[in-house]
């Protein structure tokens, strides 16, 4: 019977693998994804067969129960809240990792080899901070916890000393397994850790942090894996671990920050709500608001068209009056693209999914290598709710706090066109100087209603 | 260290080349459907937690822990799941 289950997880990862194989085009991608379900279906089910299962009484009442909230929380959130979705998600499989470690140790704990005895020990650390970790980031994101980066002297210590606590626990029950007490101290522990080691990071940065929480709970899994012997979680631990290494390095690279420097820069305000209302440019030169009809006139004249949204569009919930301004343009005859900067939403890939959700057709989403060389030969650009990833000081001025973060070359279009509520500064609070520029024409107001103005005022 | 280990530790290394080389073919435009599909197939832990939630025919300390383990993966792998296929059905190319 082992061997046949066996078999059949090889089957599975097999599925998992194809599955992330036809995620690199969105025409094969919905199938991957029922490629990898039935790869989950199956691994579920030789597991049932397994004769270690004496009473299922326990298996249906959780499956029941994890079914109906799993189901009705992904059916119900809204697209702009997928980070916030994604991180408790997440959390929820850190924390199953380190429950299936912490079950395994009190029913087994002296058996097990000293090599599975370690691995168990890390699946427990690496799962419980996993778990409070993703409920910060959520918290974070969704406004319950401040924004903000909450720092105290001597912070560093600390989690230095915490993880140093966690280290000797660890070698403690090593030498102990009996000992449940040590156990239970290495989880609370662990927990308190993720807690401190997200408090300090600014909401701009959550994207990062849910990336490195999704390896987290990938490395969670597979030192499950390695206390199990059970290599289907081996696989599938290795293959998260390594997509959210990737998904955190480019989420790094694209804020041209270091890994460490996201974790303990305790970067930015992390306040997008920002206070300041005051139309004035910072250092020379003066911000020149213009008219709706000036806008429209310049959109009407204009053959190219390349819109840069960020996650004000999204805030504004703007994205579908930007796409039917766009199908009207289209109409005339402009040609029309979107640029998508790495960083534009709240995690890899986000302001993407706003746009299909608005059903922008996917072929028509630049990514910012793919379009960067493209500006300097396009007549107008529309920026809605982006700042830092569209501030030339990023090229210029080696005194800004995000110079050399690779941004959109907006500024060499021929008319940039900014769309913003205001002028406070973006969530890194940076003051912007594309804003003050000679062919920037800057439209304040809500972006939403802006962009149905402008469409009404195309089509008069 | 016994010969499953060492086969574990190839499979967890070969696996994370597998990865890096599948995952960096992903487009940029699908990175979060990239990592809502991830974070469902690390809620495999559940095959863990079906064995320890089931092996007692009592209801043990473990098997409790055992319990909450299997909601919390349930939770990951149907919610990541069909939060995936949500926004995976929203991607369509449309004629211009």
């Amino acid at each position: 019977m082992t061997e046949l289950i066996n078999f059949v997880y090889l089957l599975s990862a097999v599925l998992f693998m194809l599955g992330l194989m036809k995620l690199s085009s969105p025409a094969t991608a919905r199938l991957g994804n029922k490629l990898s379900m039935a790869g989950m279906a199956l691994a579920i089910t030789a597991t049932l067969l397994n004769p270690e299962i004496s009473s299922f009484k326990m298996i249906i009442i959780g499956i029941a129960v994890g079914t109906v909230i799993g189901a009705v929380a992904a059916i119900r959130v809204k697209m702009t809240s997928m980070p916030e979705m994604v991180a408790l998600f997440n959390g929820c499989g850190g924390a199953a990792s380190a429950l299936v470690a912490l079950a395994e140790f009190q029913s087994a704990g002296s058996s097990f080899s000293s090599f599975n005895m370690v691995t168990l020990i890390l699946s427990v650390i690496v799962g419980s901070l996993t778990f409070t970790g993703s409920v910060i980031a959520f918290g974070k994101l969704q406004g319950l916890v401040p924004s903000r980066p909450v720092c105290y002297p001597g912070q560093q210590v600390v989690n230095a000393l915490i993880l140093l606590a966690v280290a000797v626990l660890g070698v403690v029950v090593y030498q102990d397994p009996a000992n449940l007490l040590f156990f239970y101290g290495i989880i609370g522990i662990s927990l308190l850790l993720g807690v401190l080691a997200v408090i300090p990071i600014g909401g701009a940065d959550m994207p990062v942090i849910i990336s490195l929480l999704n390896s987290y709970s990938g490395v969670a899994v597979a030192m499950t894996g390695f206390a199990l012997a059970n290599n289907a979680l081996i696989v599938v631990g290795s293959l998260v671990g390594a997509s959210g290494l990737f998904l955190t390095k480019i989420m790094c690279d694209a804020m041209n920050r270091s890994l460490a420097n996201v974790l303990f820069g305790a970067f930015g305000s992390g306040d997008s709500a920002g206070g300041g209302e005051e139309v004035a440019g910072g250092s020379g030169g003066s911000v020149k608001g213009y008219e709706l009809e000036d806008v429209a006139t310049v959109l009407e004249n204009a053959g190219s068209l390349i819109v840069v949204p960020g996650y004000g569009m999204a805030a504004a919930q703007a994205q579908h009056v930007v796409r039917e301004l766009c199908d009207y343009l289209e109409e005339q005859g402009v040609e029309v693209r979107y640029a998508i900067h790495p960083v534009a939403g709240r995690m890899p890939g986000h302001m993407n999914v706003l746009l299909a959700e608005a059903d922008v057709s996917y072929d028509l989403l630049f990514a910012m290598e793919d379009i960067n060389d493209d500006f300097s030969d396009t007549d107008a650009v529309l920026v809605i709710g982006a700042n830092d990833v569209v501030n030339p000081a990023a090229k210029t001025n080696s005194s800004s706090p995000i110079f050399g973060m690779p941004i959109l070359n907006v500024d060499e279009a021929r008319t940039v066109i900014v769309l913003k509520r205001s002028m406070n500064p973006g969530f890194a609070g940076i003051e912007n100087e594309l804003f003050l520029k000679d062919n920037t024409m800057m439209l304040f107001g809500d972006a939403k209603k802006s962009v149905r103005d402008l469409l009404s005022a195309l089509k008069e | 260290m016994d010969g499953s280990i060492v086969i574990g530790l190839y499979i967890f290394v070969l696996a994370l080349f597998a990865g890096a080389v599948l995952i960096s073919n992903v487009p940029p435009t699908l990175h979060t459907p990239l990592m809502s599909a991830s974070n469902a197939i690390s809620g495999i832990a559940i095959l863990g937690a079906l064995v320890v939630a089931g092996e007692s025919l009592t209801v043990e300390a473990h098997s409790v822990v055992g319990l909450l383990a299997v909601v919390f993966a349930t939770i990951n792998v149907v919610g990541g799941y069909m939060v995936t296929d949500r926004m995976l059905q929203m991607f369509k190319k449309k004629k211009h």
